[in-house]
C-alpha cells in the first residue's frame, strides 16, 4: 500500500463532490478511475494529490497522513499530471521537463548534477530527446501530453496521478500513452473516460459515480453489462476476454 | 558563462547610461565639470564651480536619474512577478489599477491636507495601492478568477480610481493642489530628491532579494496554481507573499514618481527575449533591463521639448501601448 484514502470526503460550495471514498493503490499497480462526468475523479486526484484538504477522512502516504507532510516532500513522491496543460510562458520541451526538479531543489541551490540525470532520463523514457529544443506551443497535444509525463518522470516520484491524460488524443496517441505509463515502474492512478482503454490497461478499476464508489476490482469484476447500465446508464454487451485475458472488452448499444 | 557576461554587461550598460544622462540638461554644464562635482561631493577636491551649478548635478541631476534607474527596476519587476502568478502577459502594476489606486491615496492625504510630508503620501499611496490591488483580485475572482478577468477587472479599477482622483480635485483641491495632482497621474521624475532615492532603493533591493528567493516557485506557476501546488509550492502562501511584495513594492515607487505605466509590462517581456523564462536569471535582467530603460525615457521626456518637460508617464505611454497590441497580437496567434 503506497496511497491509501481513508473514508475521504471534499465539499465545494455547499456540495458534496467526494463522499467517503476508501480505496487503496497496490504498490506498482495501475489503478483507472472511471466515473461519468461529475462523478469526482478529477476530485479525488487533487485530493489524493494533497492539491485539496478533505473535509472528512484522510489520505495516507505510506501510512502518513498527507495534510501533515511538506508540500515538498509529497511533491518527491506523488506526481500529476493534469488534465490538459496551458501556459502563457513561451517554454522548451526541456524547460517543462525541468519543471520537475523544483520539488528537489533549494531556495538557492540544488544538485546541478542529479537535475541533468533525471531530465535526460525522463527525456528518454518518453521519447523526447529529439523534440527536447522544441517550443511547448509548437507541440501536438500528444506531445504536450508526453512532455508532461516526463516532467512528472523528473520528479522522481514513486506514485503517478494522471487525469484523463488521452483527452484530446487521437486513438494510436492513446494507446501509445497509456502503454507508456504501464511500462513504468511507478504506481500510477489514471482517470479514464474510456472503459475500453481502462480493461485493457489498468489492474484494477475503481467505479465512481456521485462521489462514492460504486465498485472496485480487476476489470473483469467491475466492468459488467449490470454496472455499466447503473453508473453510465447505458446498454453494453461486454465480451470476457475480448481484449485479452482478464480483460473483458464492452460494446455499447444504440437505445 | 554567458549568463554572467550578460549580467557584466547590463550592469556596465546601466553605469554608463547614468553616467551620461547626468550629463545631459538644459543647464550648460561641461562634461568634466559634472564629474568633477561628482568628485568633490566623495571628497575628491573642489570642482570649482558654482553653488548653482553644484545643485543642478548634485540635487538635481543625479539623483532625479539615479531614482528614474531605481523606478524603471521595481516597476520591471513588480511586471515580471505579476505576469506568471496571475499567469496574464499583460499583468503590470500600472493595467491592474494599483498604480491608480496608489495616486489615488496619495491625493488623497494632499487634499485631506494631512501633515508628515513623504511619509504620509507613502503611507497614503501604499494603502490605497493594497486597496486597489484587493479589490481589483476580488473583482476578478467574483468574475470567474480567469486570466483575461484580472486585466478587464484592473480596467475597471484603473477607471474607479481615476475618478475618485478626479472627484477629490475638482471637490476639494486648489490650483497649486491640482498641480501637485496631475504629477502623480502622469508620473514624473521631476521632485526627486536623495530621501526618496534611498527609500526607493533599499525597498527595491529588498523586494528583488525577496523575489528571487521564490523563483523557482514563479518557475513552477508556467503550467497554473494546481500545477505549482504539485510541484511542492505553497501555492497560497507564496501568492500572498508576492502580492504583497508588489503592492508594497509599485506603492512606495508611485509615492515617489506618481503612476509610471507600462515599464512592468514591456520590460519584463524585453528581458524573456534576452535570457529566457526562468525567473532566476530573469528577474535581475528584467530589473536592469527597466532601469536603463527609465533611465533614458526620462532623459527624453525632460529634454526632448526643452524648456518644457513632458510627463515621464506620457512618453512611456506612447512606447508602452504599441507594445502591449504586439503582445496581444502574439498571444492571438498562440491561441
Amino acid at each position: 500500500m503506497s496511497l491509501h484514502a481513508r473514508a475521504v470526503s471534499w465539499s465545494a460550495g455547499g456540495a458534496l463532490i467526494v463522499d467517503g471514498v476508501t480505496l487503496e493503490v497496490p504498490v506498482g499497480a495501475t489503478l483507472g478511475l472511471l466515473g461519468p462526468n461529475g462523478s469526482g475523479k478529477s476530485s479525488l486526484l487533487r485530493l489524493l494529490a494533497g492539491l485539496r484538504r478533505p473535509s472528512g477522512g484522510a489520505v495516507l502516504l505510506d501510512g502518513a497522513e498527507l495534510g501533515g507532510l511538506r508540500r515538498r516532500e509529497v511533491a518527491r513522491r506523488v506526481a500529476v499530471v493534469a488534465q490538459q496543460a496551458g501556459t502563457e510562458v513561451d517554454l522548451t520541451v526541456e524547460q517543462v521537463v525541468r519543471l520537475g526538479r523544483i520539488p528537489h531543489r533549494g531556495a538557492w541551490s540544488g544538485d546541478a548534477a542529479a537535475d541533468d540525470r533525471a531530465v535526460e532520463r525522463a527525456l528518454l523514457d518518453t521519447d523526447l530527446v529529439a523534440l527536447r529544443a522544441r517550443r511547448w506551443h509548437a507541440l501536438s497535444g500528444g506531445e504536450q501530453q508526453r512532455a508532461q509525463i516526463a516532467r512528472a518522470l523528473a520528479q522522481e516520484p514513486r506514485e503517478l496521478l494522471l487525469d484523463e491524460p488521452t483527452n484530446h488524443l487521437d486513438v494510436r496517441h492513446q494507446l501509445d500513452l497509456l502503454a507508456l505509463v504501464r511500462r513504468l515502474p511507478l504506481t500510477s492512478v489514471v482517470a479514464l473516460h474510456d472503459l475500453n482503454l481502462a480493461a485493457i490497461f489498468c489492474d484494477r478499476l475503481v467505479v465512481l459515480t456521485g462521489g462514492r464508489v460504486a465498485a472496485l476490482g480487476t476489470p473483469a469484476e467491475v466492468l459488467t453489462p449490470q454496472l455499466i447500465a447503473d453508473v453510465y446508464e447505458v446498454d453494453a454487451e461486454v465480451t470476457p476476454d475480448g481484449a485479452g485475458p482478464g480483460r473483458p472488452s464492452i460494446r455499447f448499444l444504440a437505445r | 558563462m554567458k549568463a554572467a557576461a550578460l549580467g557584466l554587461g547590463g550592469a556596465l550598460l546601466l553605469a554608463l547610461s547614468i553616467a551620461v544622462a547626468i550629463t545631459i540638461g538644459p543647464a550648460e554644464i561641461a562634461v568634466g565639470d559634472v564629474y568633477a562635482v561628482i568628485g568633490q561631493q566623495l571628497g575628491l577636491g573642489d570642482a570649482g564651480l558654482s553653488r548653482i551649478q553644484e545643485g543642478i548635478v548634485w540635487d538635481l541631476r543625479l539623483p532625479r536619474t539615479l531614482l528614474a534607474a531605481v523606478c524603471g527596476a521595481g516597476l520591471a519587476i513588480c511586471g515580471a512577478i505579476l505576469q506568471p502568478l496571475l499567469r496574464n502577459p499583460l499583468a503590470d502594476p500600472f493595467v491592474l489599477g494599483i498604480s491608480s489606486g496608489a495616486s489615488t491615496g496619495a491625493v488623497l492625504v494632499i487634499v485631506a491636507g494631512v501633515g508628515g510630508g513623504a511619509i504620509a503620501l507613502s503611507t497614503g499611496a501604499f494603502a490605497g495601492a493594497l486597496v486597489a490591488f484587493g479589490l481589483v483580485l476580488a473583482l476578478a475572482a467574483v468574475s470567474g478568477g480567469g486570466t483575461d478577468r484580472v486585466v478587464l477587472a484592473g480596467v475597471a479599477g484603473t477607471q474607479l480610481f481615476m475618478a475618485v482622483t478626479t472627484f477629490l480635485v475638482f471637490s476639494s483641491a486648489d490650483a497649486e493642489q491640482t498641480r501637485g495632482v496631475l504629477f502623480w497621474l502622469l508620473g514624473s521624475l521631476g521632485g526627486a530628491n536623495w530621501q526618496d532615492v534611498a527609500l526607493c532603493g533599499a525597498v527595491c533591493a529588498l523586494g528583488l532579494a525577496i523575489c528571487l528567493s521564490q523563483s523557482a516557485a514563479l518557475d513552477a506557476f508556467a503550467f497554473g496554481e494546481d500545477a505549482a501546488g504539485a510541484l511542492g509550492i505553497s501555492v497560497t502562501r507564496v501568492r500572498a507573499l508576492l502580492l504583497v511584495v508588489t503592492a508594497l513594492l509599485t506603492a512606495t515607487l508611485v509615492s515617489a514618481a506618481g503612476a509610471i505605466g507600462f515599464v512592468g509590462l514591456v520590460l519584463p517581456h524585453a528581458a524573456r527575449l534576452l535570457v529566457g523564462p526562468g525567473h532566476r536569471r530573469l528577474l535581475p535582467a528584467t530589473a536592469i533591463a527597466g532601469a536603463i530603460f527609465l533611465v533614458w525615457v526620462d532623459t527624453a521626456a525632460r529634454t526632448l521639448f526643452e524648456p518644457q518637460e513632458l510627463p515621464v508617464g506620457v512618453v512611456t505611454a506612447l512606447l508602452g501601448v504599441p507594445a502591449f497590441a504586439a503582445i496581444l497580437a502574439q498571444r492571438g496567434r498562440r491561441t
